[in-house]
């Protein structure tokens, strides 16, 4: 009886040594679906929805246009007019030509005919400005262009 | 005196910490980014001469700058464009040339889904969300059409047939193939999607 009592006393402790491999593998996961913003984003982004969507490109076959409002703390220098940003500042819709462009002469030659524009374009931006940089991609014959969205349902978004 | 000849074992106890560290700091920083989208090829600026078009081969979708949708003089809700686009393609009143299709074969719709195109015009004051959706609704239109299509011809929806061509693991030679479909499927229902500017003439 006495022997048995001395044995139950204490609940047995949990091993924690198996604890850093499942952090690691969580932490793996984290850096491996991650892409860490190479420039801030100076603009409201949110993306419309899409079901029908094919994956992008290569990321150095991709060249990102955002388009939206200017974020809340520049609103009172830049304005709420919807803005293009490239790179990290602001541009005017002349401006993206001469950026794609410049964009263009960094990549390898033989990649230059298969660059596709990624329009990230605020939802709730009027559509005028997003035709006019589309005749600005057309007068320097890039034509390839990706209305980039968020995966889902497009017909039952509201906003 | 009593050495200790056993290698001390490291107190592997905080090595935890330091990946919860590292953990907390990639959740923070990182925002998973999204790389997809609807891909769109934007027609040359050079001038093209005006395309006579016969007006029934043509589905007028017009946006407003109240975000609403005409398709062919109606008003017409977002969910009821894709029933649409796909009646229109679909149509086939030319029997010779569209054995495939299976449409109403109305006279006063398209002929076939070659000939058929989809004028979309939309207001500058229109907002890009439903510009988004009625892209979205229209390649909707054009896939259903191609899975079906493809589904009776190789017994594997397009979206399939896109899934393995772009799988990496596929062989070369699995690719040829499979690129001849789909090459085949698109020349059934190309994608004829246009947001030039259209012009109806009195006859």
């Amino acid at each position: 009886m006495d022997y048995k009592r001395k044995k139950y006393k204490k609940l047995p402790a949990i091993s924690t040594a198996s604890l850093p491999d499942i952090v690691f593998i969580l932490l793996f996961f984290f850096m491996t679906v991650t892409t860490i913003k190479d420039s801030p984003l100076l603009v409201d982004n949110e993306l419309p929805m899409a079901d029908q969507i094919n994956k992008l490109d290569k990321k150095d076959r991709v060249v990102d246009i955002y388009v939206g409002k200017p974020a809340q703390e520049l609103a009172t220098v830049f304005g709420a007019e919807p803005k293009i940003q490239l790179d990290d500042r602001l541009a005017k819709v002349s401006d993206v030509a001469p950026y794609v462009l410049s964009q263009l002469a960094q990549k390898p030659e033989e990649l230059r005919n298969l660059i596709t524009v990624s329009l990230k374009v605020d939802k709730k931006v009027k559509l005028g400005i997003v035709s006019d940089i589309k005749e600005e991609l057309r007068s320097i014959n890039v034509l390839k262009v990706n209305y980039t969205t968020y995966e889902g349902d497009a017909v039952n978004e509201v906003y | 005196m009593a050495r200790n000849n056993e290698i001390p074992e490291v107190n592997a106890g905080s090595m935890a910490d330091i990946a919860f560290l590292l953990l907390i700091f990639f959740l923070v920083t990182a925002t998973i980014q999204t790389d997809m989208g609807l891909d769109r090829k934007l027609p040359p600026k050079e001038p093209s001469p005006p395309v006579p078009l016969n007006e029934r081969n043509v589905l007028r979708v017009v946006l407003n700058k109240n975000d609403e949708l005409m398709v062919e003089s109606e008003l017409l809700s977002i969910n009821e464009l894709r029933s649409s686009a796909v009646a229109f393609l679909d149509n086939g009143s030319d029997t010779k040339s569209c054995n495939y299709c299976g449409g109403e074969r109305d006279p006063y719709s398209s002929e076939n889904p070659d000939k058929a195109i989809i004028s979309l015009n939309s207001d500058r004051e229109a907002s890009y969300g439903m510009y988004v959706k009625v892209q979205n609704e229209l390649t909707a239109a054009y896939m259903k059409l191609r899975n079906r299509e493809s589904l009776r011809l190789y017994g594997l929806e397009y979206s399939e047939l896109e899934g393995i061509y772009n799988d990496s693991q596929t062989s070369v030679i699995d690719k040829k193939q499979i690129k001849d479909k789909i090459t085949t499927i698109r020349n059934l229902f190309p994608m004829r999607l246009s947001e030039a500017e259209t012009r109806q003439s009195l006859k």
